[in-house]
Formats: structure tokens, C-alpha cells, sequence
């Protein structure tokens, strides 16, 4: 990898125990990949090294995409800044009392600490009404005493948020002006700039956390750049959002909270990229880590996108987002024997730590990866990750025996067997119902695994959903780091309109469009990023009168040269189509409801020829051979070639039992099962015959 | 039959849970109503082909119908027979007595056939909008017959042999305020059913039909000995619980909700002979809804017994005709949900002896439904109309959670800036409430305080709660939780209910506020036995004011904020004694 120009696109993926990288060369048509062990607590060294182990010089690397789980990490464990928020009188304890829900529909002890505690909400007198207006005028200068009580009692991020400011941002404004005349830092934060739109909870929630993630994002994004630049970077440092498209380091410092599913985005991203050059336009992703395994649906090239997720409970982020569901079904998943004699698996999990009993790190119940282990699937003496010499296969045995065999009353392997069985089940039943809720058949869909574990499962999921093929990327274990280099820049906006279709005001609203378009294209010219393209898509939220739930109406042909052209008649014809293409009828003589403005702003970022990624000519299927092992499969113990994946040449041909070793992934082909190298180096798993 | 391998027989436990997960998306997802689409009032499963009993059900339906949609199977079965059921009949009703819950309840019961033998039924039942009666929405308060609560359709053919009856559709939309909603909820009913039969089909042509039928036999029988031992491990004997409703709304009376459950060995009888009789307000329900509300609460604290009918097998049930909590026609059912929160109450508070390291303090305990209507300028008619929230209680691992949904249901509140947009109101607080929740060594979480001010000229208001005379308890000595309140303001000032928490007919002027105050959930444990510096905590946050700290805690907080230990501990010794 010496020898790539200026022209480097670095592409980078920090999970929790690897960094990885992907290095596209353009102009020399090359690419390259690495990985390295992450660093805790400063993920930012272990980029660093990455790229000093790609070989490339960061002088010589134009773009860096970045997907990060820092903001993630941040949420899930707890420690993001101490954040203080001011917020209208009555209403401090909206955070807390969020949606009135509860962790789980069984059992009732869940409980919630807000990330903001209640001594950190103070209350402003002010009031907005819900048609706009100001019924109760903010004095900044009490806004200013509340920061300063906030800043004695340590905070070090604020957020204003009051109730109705999707309807009308003055007072709002007035108190951000307020703060910052007070505030000893740039980490404030207010509802109505992260979020304009109604539902005080989910908009407060998600600027608050906003605030809460800016300083450890901002942090160490500023960690990252200085480092690099050090070294003698000169480019770009782009981010992925968590709706799949990447923003400029400087836009993530100001919203962090978009990059809470950072990395899982951009995984998808890459999965669709590289199915669609394939020729599979409907494919379910599927990441199967130590404890989850995740699942994403992408329907004719297009990503499954969600208005909002809950990162853990009461903790809700509505920023558009990819679409991706995780059931508890990983290779740390724990398989017992419950009372009535049932065996389960999950959702108890191992985790990476202690781990499977194999890894021989003090857990002593068998986990999905023992039973894997014990039926030769996963190559004992050559344990993916480099962190253990060799797995304990004996160990992981005896944890199946004890925990499992011998209170059902089976074998050993039978029982390692039935634990494999059981989860490929459960991963079945997410996909079924991931396709269902989107109103698609799964048959019609292609399976692609990745992260370490999913392609160990994929011949099963093939069988059990009933997919036409699985189709597992050349290099599975780097597809979010290959996502980075390919998403595109998106920035996503709404506003809340909440008023009758008939009465729109189609001048306003056009004007509005415009305004968001033009911010939008700002940043994106700002970020020195080159463009293929701009695409600018306007959708809406609507209802009938009455109706609670909207439905969200794209109208193809909003825009005209560059500018809004929107109209009743058009709005009205994408609601009728949206409708009905959703619920089969129209409600006739029912008002319709205009909520939300949706606008999202796409600058199509050169795309590279996947052709790249294929093995080089020459090679064949007999000089990739590495050898054979037993590998267990419907009741025996089957003699299997072991192949190095990598060095198997486009249009090789591997029957099942075999099975394939990359240095992140293993991938098993069932007896009943072929597998093929595709133009683009991917294997592509289907039945034989 | 033979042995069902253990393999096969999980693998199949996954696949049919799976059939009716996916019926329960197929409905969310087409259902028009958003009662259904967003609050998931609805569920589907699998029942047995003679008795009607559960064999499998969603995991994402409603849970109080986890338990009741048996009963609708069984009614089909005991009006029509085996011989007046064929392959590609559908049947239809909503009548609570027979099926459960209330008439806003339409269930869809459908015979599965394989090879011509009815193999299993498959059932579907969701909320719908509007089901006639006095009331739009079909909460009325003041009901004293089931006639002022909607229609009420016995089990009939919706379809008959494959063919849709529309004469029965046209029945259905003609006494409804909403029909085209209706109309939309039926479909997605219908297409829940389609699915759940090719996904049943499919499942039978992979494993076989005498498999599977052994493999719903075997999980209803290990459901039963899972039951069995965690029943075994509590120690035999007699425990009781009462507690009462405030009124039923029409005489001010308390009613008495009273249990006394028997266990010996693997076996527990749940005997409610000491409840009160049968009342002429709308608190009433039929013995399928208190059954079903029992299995509510015993997998709220048993939560990993799965949903079949295995699980109630060593369960009996003493429920005397004429109680309150056995009605038939045409006793008012509408307001089930306060005494079904009362009987889930009792189940906590008479299991806490048994197994105190299982159960929490009681939750809030009423679903205070809370109208405004009136008229705008242009005379068009507004009725905002939602279901409030409170606390939950302490528990072995911690304190209660502060403002959750009520234990029958997974339904979330209405953001207030939605109400606001829609509605001429201005809530002025809608803040967590100090001191609601019961004291113990894990407090009870917080109530509410929703406040509301009448933007327009005038309105009307009715409420609908409990909770107003007899607060949500505490368990293994944990105290009690705040009682619901509720204030109008008028010309001369705020009043209360005389019914305490129950009223219609409140006349609301412009700039006049209702004031809802919610209870907290009960405490877990002795009071003394709370950390104090948890106590410090919630002074410091204003969970707990200082007053109660001293009070009813025992701790001693100094000036600046911290716990007096030596006083604390003088005053606790006081205490214990």
C-alpha cells in the first residue's frame, strides 16, 4: 500500500474491540484494508496506528469517514457531560416522566435515571401556545440567573428546551442568546435548533442528550483532527450520521446526537452498495456481534429509515435514522435448560467478557460460539481476533454436557447442535418479522452477513426463511469501514406546519423549502468535499382529521430548477398515493393534516467500481485448499475442506461441506449448499442443484 | 404419542409464538384505529380445537388479553358445536360476559382445518374506535345497563364456508359513529387471520401435523409443571389481601375486592368469596375478565412462564355467581379496567408473604380517564379524551418507577403539545408529584400532577378514576402510596368530587383549571431499612420533601443537604421500638 497518491480515501470503523480500515486509491485503482486492536479510553491512537499499519502516509490521504461510537458509548455506559437544562415552568419534569412506558410488558421493575438530573432542570417563566403565539414573554435576565445556578451546581453543557417551541422559536431564541452571554463554553444547546418539530418529550430528549454528548464528541473529535494533522494530514474529516450519510467534523461537534448509530449505519450502507452492484436490489443485513444480532432491511436499493430510536430505555433520539433491529441472539448468548425442560438460548449473554466458556475467561455456561466450536465449525487453533492462542473445545464441551445434555436427556453434540438450531431460529423469526412490518415477502430477499460471526449462520437462515441466497462480501469483517468510504453527505431537517392542507400557505411554505435547501447546500459546499451530484427530496407528514398516526408522504416533484414548487393539488395527490399505497383506501370527505415538513438535502459522493475488491487472475479452487476438518451437521460428522477465502478466484465453485477462513470470518457452507465467487469477489451461498 | 425429541419441540415452541407475532404485526400495521396501530390494543394466538384453551400467544399484544382470549374461543365453541362449525367459517363478537373486557373488544375467531379436522382455532381481537352507545369512544361513566355502553353482538358468522357475510358488516358500520375506521380495523383483522392460517399450514407441511399438535400439547404440559414448581416453592399456606374500589359512580359506597389465595404443594387456589356483590355502576366484570386479570398479575410476577394455558392448569379459581366479579347481561362492564387494577392489586399484595422476593408494592391503580369536550366558535364539537399515568412500586432491586402505564397495558400517553395543538387547552403543570410515592426501604414511584386551563368559552368534564379513598399499597411492610385527587375550579373556587375521584357533568368556564394529582406506587420494605442517604437523595432532588424525610423516613437532613447520622440514628431507634 505504498504506493497511493493524495487521492486516499480512508475509511474507518472503530467498534469495540477492532478499528478497522478501508483504504480506496482512485487513481491507482487500488484499495486496501486493516485491522487493529481499538484503544480505550482514546479511540483516536488506534486510527492513527491503523493507518500507519495501512502503510499509507497521512500527508497522502485526502479523506478521512469516520464512523464512530463514541456518542454511542457515551449513552449506553452513562458518561457523557454533566448537562443542565432550562426549561418553562411547569414543565422541568417532562425528561423524567417521558412517555408514561415501561421497560418491559412483563415484570414491573424497571426504573430510569434521566441523563439530566432534577436538580439540573430548572424552570423560566415563559409560555408559548400551541398556535404560535407568546403568552408569556422570557426575561433573559432570569435565564441568565438560571445558567449561573447551573454552572455552580458544575454543569458544563446546557440545553434550552420549552414546551411548544416547534411552534415559535422567539422565546427560545431569546434564552440561547441569554445563556451564551453566560456560558464559559460553546456547549449549548436548544430544542428548537436540534429538533423543530412537536412532542415535547422526543424533541427534549433528543436536544438534551445532544447536549450531553458535545463535549465528549466534541472532545475527541478535536483529539482526532489534532492528532492527524500533527502527523501531516491536510484533508477532510468526515463523519457518518446515523441516517447513513456523513456530515464534516464540524457539523458533528454542533450535533453529536446524530451519530448515535454511527457505525451500524454505515455497515448498511455498504451492504446495499455492494448487493445493488451485484445485482440484488432486496437484501437483509445481517451483524451478528458477541450479544446482538442485527438486522436491516433494504428494499429495491433503498434503506429501511426510522424516525427515532430508544438507545436504552427512556432514552429516545428522533433524528432520521437507519432501520436496524437487534434481537438478543449473539455468539456470547447463553443456552440453558429451564424448569418445564425446555432449552433457551439468550437472552442471558456472555458478552466478549468473560465470553464463551472456550475462551477459557471464567464463564462456565455454553454460549452459541461454544456449541459452534464444538461442532468444528469455528477453527479451535485459530481463534478470530488474535486474542486467545487456541479455543478449549474439552471445556466448552463439558459446559454443554452439564448444562444442557444431560438435563435433556441427549448427547453432547446433538445438544451443541440443538443450541445452534434454537438461535439460527430466533434469527430467523427477526428477519420474517422485519420484512413482515415493512410489507414484504422474505423469500424475495438475500441474505448478507457480516462482523465476525454472521456467516457461520447463513446457510441455516437460507433454509429456515426460505432466501433465494446469501451473499457474504469479500471482506464482511470491514463493511462498515467500507460503508464510510461510499455513503453519501445527507443532511436531514424538519418543521413542524401542524395546519389543515386547505389552509397552507403555499408561498411561506415554498419559501421555507428554499431557506432549508440553501442551508443544507451550504454545508455541503462548506465541507471541500467533491460531488457527483445533489438530490434534494421533500416529504411530509400527514393525516386525516382525527387520526393520531401519519403517514409519511415523499412528493417526487417538489422541487423544480433548483427551487420549491409546491403546491395543494401536488401535496394532496402524494398524500392520496401514500395512503393508499399504505392502507388499500382513501377516507373520503375527511380533512387532511399537514404536521410535518421533512427536507432532506443529499450531495451523491463519487462512487468507486466494486470490481476492485475482486481477486486478482489466476489462482484456483485446489491451490486455495488449506486442508480439512470434521465439521458437525444434522447428526454427523462430515469431512470438510477448509479454504483460504481470500485467494479463491472469481467463478470458484465450493460444495458444501466446506468450509472458508478469512482472517476476521469464518464462512460454512451446509452439505445441501454451493457457494460461488461472484465478478466482485463475493461468495454467493445458495441450495444445490 | 411418542416422545417429542427436546430439539424439535423448542425449535417448534420459537416457530409458533412466531405465527402469532406475526399475525399481531400484520393488524398493527393495517389496523386504521390508533388505539390498535400505536397502543397495541390488540392480540392474536393459537387455541385449542375443543377446549378453546390458549396453546400460544403474541408476545406483543395487549397483556390483559393474554389471558382472555380463550374465553372467546370457548363461547364460539359452546354456542355452535362441532357440527355447526365448518372449514372457512369466521366468527364474530364483542359481547364482554362470554369473551372478556369490554364491547370495544371485537373478537375474530377463526376454525383451522387440516386435511378436513379442525385442527386448532386461530383468534384475533382489537379495540375499535367507536361501538356506538351513549358515549363517543364508549367510556361512560354513568352507565347503569350495557345497552348505554355500545352494541353488543353475540358470536355469529362473519364468514360462512369462505364466504363474507356483508349483511353482518352492514350491521356492524351502521351502529357505529366511525364505520370507515371500523371497516379498516375488520380488514386488518381479517388479514391478521389470513396470514396466521398460511403461516400454520406451512409450519404443518414442514414438521407435520401429528408433531406439531404433540409439540402444543407437550408446552402446554411443561407451562403447567414450570408452574407447578415455582408454586411448589412457596410455602404452603392461606393468604389474604383486601382492598376495596372507592364507589361504583352511581352510590357512594366502597366495594370490597378481597382475595385469599390457598397454596398446598403444587397447587393454589385463588378464592375471591369475600369480594362484594355485583354493583349497578360500570365497575362490574365477568368471571373470563377476572381470570384474565389474574394471569395478568401472576406473570407480572412470574414473568417467565410463557402464555398458554398450561400456566393457570394447577390454578383454581373461586369466583361466586352475583359477585362483582362475575356479571352477566346486562350489568355494566365499561369501567373493568379500575377492578382489574384492584384485582391485580391483590394478587401483589396476598403473593408478598409467599414470596416476598418476587412481588412489588401495588402501582398506581387507576386509569383516570379524563374528558373535556365542548364546542368551538364555529360550532364545530371537540372531545379531548386520554388515560393517565402514575407510579410504579418498590421492589426487591430498587425503587418504583416514577410515571409508568398501568400493568394491563403497554399504551403511552399523548404528548401535551399534540393535545394542545389539537384541543383548546393549556396545560400549566405536568410535572412529577413529591411525596406521592410509598415509603420503604425501595420508595414507590412518583405520581403525577397534570393541570389544565379551558382556553375555549365553556366545557364539559367528566373523570373516570379509583384510587380517590384507598391508596395503592404497600408490600413487606412498605407503606402506602398518595391518594388520587382531582380539582375543578369554579366561579367560587376549587372543589373536589363528592364521589372522590368519579364525576360527569363538570361545567368549565374560560381561564378555569382541572387539577389531576395521580398516587405513586406502593413501598417495598420497612422504612427504617432505607439507606439514608437514598433519603438525603430524594430531598436533595425533590422526590421527598424534607418534612416527609423527618417524618415518615426517620432522617434527620442538615442545612446543607447531608444526612445528621447521629440524630438519624437516635430518631430511628425511637421508631423501632
Amino acid at each position: 500500500m505504498n504506493d497511493l497518491s493524495r487521492k486516499t480515501v480512508v475509511g474507518v470503523d472503530v467498534g469495540g474491540t477492532f478499528t478497522d480500515l478501508f483504504f480506496l486509491d482512485e487513481a491507482a485503482g487500488t484499495c486496501g484494508v486493516a485491522k487493529v486492536p481499538s484503544t480505550k479510553p482514546d479511540q483516536s491512537q488506534g486510527i492513527r496506528g491503523g493507518i500507519a499499519e495501512g502503510g499509507v502516509e497521512l500527508g497522502a490521504i485526502g479523506t478521512i469517514v469516520h464512523g464512530t461510537t463514541v456518542g454511542t458509548n457515551a449513552l449506553l455506559e452513562r458518561n457523557g457531560a454533566r448537562t443542565g437544562v432550562i426549561t418553562t415552568t411547569g414543565f422541568r419534569d417532562v425528561l423524567e416522566m417521558r412517555r408514561r412506558d415501561r421497560p418491559q410488558t412483563w415484570g414491573l421493575w424497571g426504573s430510569f435515571d434521566p441523563v439530566v438530573p432534577r436538580d439540573l432542570r430548572l424552570e423560566v417563566d415563559e409560555r408559548v401556545l400551541a398556535d404560535g403565539s407568546v403568552h408569556t414573554p422570557v426575561d433573559p435576565e432570569a435565564v441568565k440567573a438560571a445558567a449561573r445556578t447551573l454552572l455552580e451546581r458544575g454543569a458544563e453543557s446546557v440545553c434550552v428546551f420549552f414546551v411548544n417551541a416547534y411552534a415559535n422559536d422567539a422565546n427560545e431564541k431569546i434564552a440561547l442568546e441569554a445563556v451564551k452571554q453566560v456560558w464559559p463554553n460553546p456547549h449549548v444547546t436548544a430544542s428548537s435548533v436540534i429538533l423543530p418539530e412537536i412532542r415535547e418529550f422526543e424533541r427534549g430528549s433528543t436536544a438534551s442528550l445532544n447536549a450531553y454528548l458535545q463535549p465528549p464528541v466534541g472532545n475527541y473529535l478535536e483529539r482526532l483532527e489534532n492528532g492527524l494533522r500533527e502527523g501531516g494530514f491536510g484533508g477532510q474529516v468526515l463523519i457518518v450520521q446515523s441516517n447513513g450519510g456523513v456530515m464534516s467534523a464540524e457539523v458533528a461537534r454542533a450535533l453529536p446526537v446524530r451519530t448515535a448509530l454511527s457505525g451500524p449505519a454505515a455497515g448498511v450502507i455498504a451492504g446495499a452498495y455492494i448487493a445493488a452492484a451485484a445485482g440484488e436490489p432486496n437484501i437483509i443485513t445481517c451483524d451478528m456481534g458477541g450479544t446482538s444480532f442485527d438486522v436491516s432491511l433494504v428494499a429495491d436499493g433503498e434503506n429501511a429509515l426510522s424516525a427515532q430510536t430508544s438507545i436504552d430505555f427512556g432514552m429516545v433520539v428522533r433524528t432520521p435514522m437507519i432501520e436496524i433491529t437487534t434481537i438478543g441472539a449473539g455468539g456470547g448468548s447463553i443456552a440453558s435448560v429451564d424448569r418445564g425442560g425446555l432449552l433457551q438460548v439468550g437472552p442471558e449473554s456472555a458478552g466478549s467478557d468473560p465470553g464463551p466458556v472456550c475462551y477459557g475467561l471464567g464463564n462456565k455456561r455454553p454460549t452459541v460460539t461454544d456449541a459452534n466450536v464444538v461442532m468444528g465449525r469455528i477453527n479451535a487453533a485459530r481463534p478470530i481476533g488474535g486474542k486467545l492462542a487456541r479455543l478449549d473445545v474439552e471445556a466448552a464441551k463439558e459446559a454443554i454436557r452439564v448444562h444442557v445434555a444431560d438435563p435433556l436427556g441427549i448427547e453432547v453434540m446433538e445438544a451443541a447442535e440443538a443450541i445452534v438450531r434454537v438461535a439460527n431460529a430466533k434469527m430467523a423469526g427477526a428477519i420474517r418479522l422485519v420484512s413482515i412490518e415493512r410489507g414484504h415477502d422474505p423469500k424475495s430477499f438475500t441474505a448478507m452477513p457480516f462482523g465476525g460471526g454472521g456467516a457461520l449462520h447463513t446457510g441455516a437462515l437460507i433454509k429456515e426463511v426460505g432466501l433465494a441466497r446469501a451473499l457474504v462480501p469479500r471482506y464482511p469483517g470491514v463493511t462498515s469501514a467500507l460503508g464510510c468510504v461510499i455513503a453519501d453527505m445527507r443532511h436531514d431537517r424538519v418543521q413542524t406546519l401542524n395546519t389543515l392542507l386547505d389552509a397552507l400557505d403555499v408561498a411561506a411554505l415554498n419559501k421555507a423549502v428554499d431557506e432549508i435547501v440553501a442551508e443544507a447546500e451550504g454545508l455541503l459546499s462548506g465541507a471541500n468535499v467533491v460531488f457527483e451530484g445533489v438530490e434534494r427530496m421533500v416529504e411530509f407528514d400527514m393525516l386525516y382529521l382525527g387520526q393520531t398516526h401519519t403517514v409519511s408522504v415523499p412528493v417526487p416533484d417538489a422541487m423544480t430548477g433548483g427551487s420549491a414548487a409546491l403546491d395543494v393539488a401536488k401535496i394532496r395527490a402524494a398524500f392520496e398515493a401514500a395512503y393508499r399505497s399504505a392502507f388499500g383506501s382513501l377516507l373520503e370527505g375527511i380533512g387532511i393534516r399537514v404536521m410535518n415538513l421533512r427536507v432532506a438535502v443529499i450531495g451523491k459522493r463519487p462512487k468507486f467500481d466494486l470490481a476492485l475488491l475482486a481477486p486478482a487472475a489466476g489462482g484456483s479452487v485446489e491451490a486455495s485448499r488449506t486442508g480439512e476438518r470434521k465439521i458437525w451437521f444434522d447428526g454427523q460428522w462430515w469431512d470438510s475442506p477448509v479454504y483460504d477465502r481470500l485467494s479463491l478466484p472469481v467463478g470458484a465453485e465450493v460444495p458444501g461441506p466446506a468450509v472458508l477462513e478469512q482472517a476476521d470470518t469464518t464462512i460454512l457452507v451446509d452439505p445441501d449448499l454451493k457457494g460461488t465467487v461472484d465478478s466482485y469477489g463475493n461468495f454467493v451461498i445458495a441450495r444445490k442443484g | 404419542m411418542a416422545d417429542l425429541d427436546p430439539v424439535t419441540l423448542a425449535v417448534l415452541k420459537g416457530r409458533l409464538e412466531q405465527i402469532a407475532d406475526e399475525m399481531d404485526a400484520t393488524l398493527f400495521r393495517s389496523a386504521f384505529n390508533p388505539i390498535i396501530a400505536e397502543a397495541h390494543d390488540a392480540s392474536h394466538g393459537l387455541y385449542h380445537a375443543t377446549t378453546g384453551e390458549t396453546l400460544v400467544q403474541g408476545k406483543s399484544g395487549l397483556p390483559i388479553f393474554v389471558g382472555a382470549m380463550s374465553f372467546a374461543v370457548k363461547a364460539v365453541i359452546d354456542k355452535f358445536g362441532a357440527e355447526g362449525i365448518s372449514e372457512g367459517d369466521v366468527f364474530i363478537f364483542n359481547d364482554p360476559y362470554e369473551g372478556g373486557t369490554h364491547l370495544s373488544d371485537f373478537k375474530l375467531v377463526q376454525p383451522f382445518y387440516r386435511d378436513g379436522e379442525l385442527f386448532c382455532f386461530l383468534a384475533s381481537v382489537g379495540h375499535w374506535h367507536d361501538v356506538g352507545g351513549n358515549v363517543p369512544g364508549n367510556y361512560n361513566p354513568v352507565a347503569t345497563e350495557s345497552f348505554q355502553e355500545g352494541m353488543m353482538i353475540p358470536p355469529v358468522k362473519l364468514f360462512s364456508k369462505g364466504e363474507m357475510r356483508t349483511d353482518v358488516v352492514d350491521i356492524l358500520k351502521a351502529n357505529s359513529r366511525l364505520p370507515g375506521s371500523l371497516y379498516g380495523d375488520l380488514n386488518g383483522q381479517i388479514n391478521a387471520l389470513r396470514l396466521g392460517n398460511e403461516r400454520l399450514h406451512a409450519l404443518l407441511d414442514e414438521y407435520g401435523a401429528g408433531t406439531v399438535a404433540g409439540a402444543m400439547t407437550e408446552l402446554r404440559d411443561r407451562a403447567g409443571q414450570l408452574m407447578r414448581s415455582l408454586i411448589k416453592d412457596m410455602p404452603d399456606g392461606r393468604y389474604s389481601a383486601d382492598d376495596f374500589l372507592d364507589n361504583d359512580g352511581i352510590h357512594d359506597e366502597p366495594l370490597r375486592i378481597a382475595l385469599d389465595i390457598v397454596i398446598e404443594g403444587e397447587k393454589m387456589v385463588l378464592d375471591f368469596s369475600r369480594t362484594s356483590p355485583a354493583c349497578d355502576g360500570p365497575v362490574n366484570i365477568s368471571r373470563s375478565t377476572a381470570i384474565a386479570s389474574c394471569y395478568v398479575a401472576l406473570k407480572h410476577v412470574f414473568k417467565d412462564v410463557p402464555a398458554n394455558a398450561g400456566v393457570l392448569a394447577p390454578i383454581e379459581f373461586v369466583i361466586p355467581e352475583g359477585s362483582l366479579l362475575s356479571v352477566s347481561a346486562p350489568k355494566p362492564v365499561g369501567g373493568y379496567t379500575e377492578t382489574i387494577l384492584r384485582i391485580i392489586d391483590t394478587v401483589f399484595v396476598a403473593l408478598s408473604t409467599a414470596a416476598p422476593e418476587r412481588v412489588n408494592g401495588c402501582a398506581y391503580g387507576t386509569i383516570n380517564a379524563l374528558s373535556l369536550a365542548g364546542h368551538r366558535k364555529d360550532g364545530r364539537r371537540w372531545v379531548m379524551f386520554s388515560f393517565f399515568g402514575g407510579g410504579h412500586g418498590g421492589n426487591p432491586k430498587g425503587d418504583g418507577l416514577n410515571h409508568g402505564n398501568a400493568p394491563i397495558s403497554t399504551a403511552t400517553i399523548p404528548p401535551m403539545e399534540i393535545l394542545e395543538a389539537a384541543y383548546p387547552v393549556r396545560f400549566t403543570q405536568w410535572a412529577l408529584r413529591p411525596d406521592s410515592g410509598g415509603a420503604g426501604r425501595h420508595r414507590g414511584g412518583l405520581g403525577a400532577v397534570y393541570e389544565i386551563e379551558l382556553l375555549e368559552e365553556k366545557a364539559d368534564v367528566f373523570l373516570f378514576g379509583e384510587r380517590g379513598r384507598f391508596a395503592p399499597k404497600g408490600v413487606v411492610g412498605g407503606g402506602s402510596a398518595a391518594l388520587n385527587k382531582f380539582t375543578y375550579e369554579q366561579a367560587d373556587g376549587d372543589h373536589v368530587p363528592p364521589m372522590a375521584s368519579k364525576m360527569v357533568g363538570i361545567k368549565l368556564k374560560k381561564g378555569q383549571k382541572v387539577r389531576l394529582e395521580t398516587p405513586g406506587g406502593g413501598g417495598y420494605g420497612d422504612v427504617l431499612e432505607r439507606d439514608p442517604a437514598a433519603v438525603a437523595e430524594d430531598v436533595r432532588l425533590g422526590y421527598v420533601s424534607a418534612e416527609a424525610a423527618k417524618e415518615t423516613y426517620r432522617t434527620i437532613i442538615a442545612a446543607d443537604g447531608s444526612v445528621d447520622a447521629a440524630a438519624t440514628e437516635i430518631l430511628r431507634a425511637e421508631s423501632a421500638q
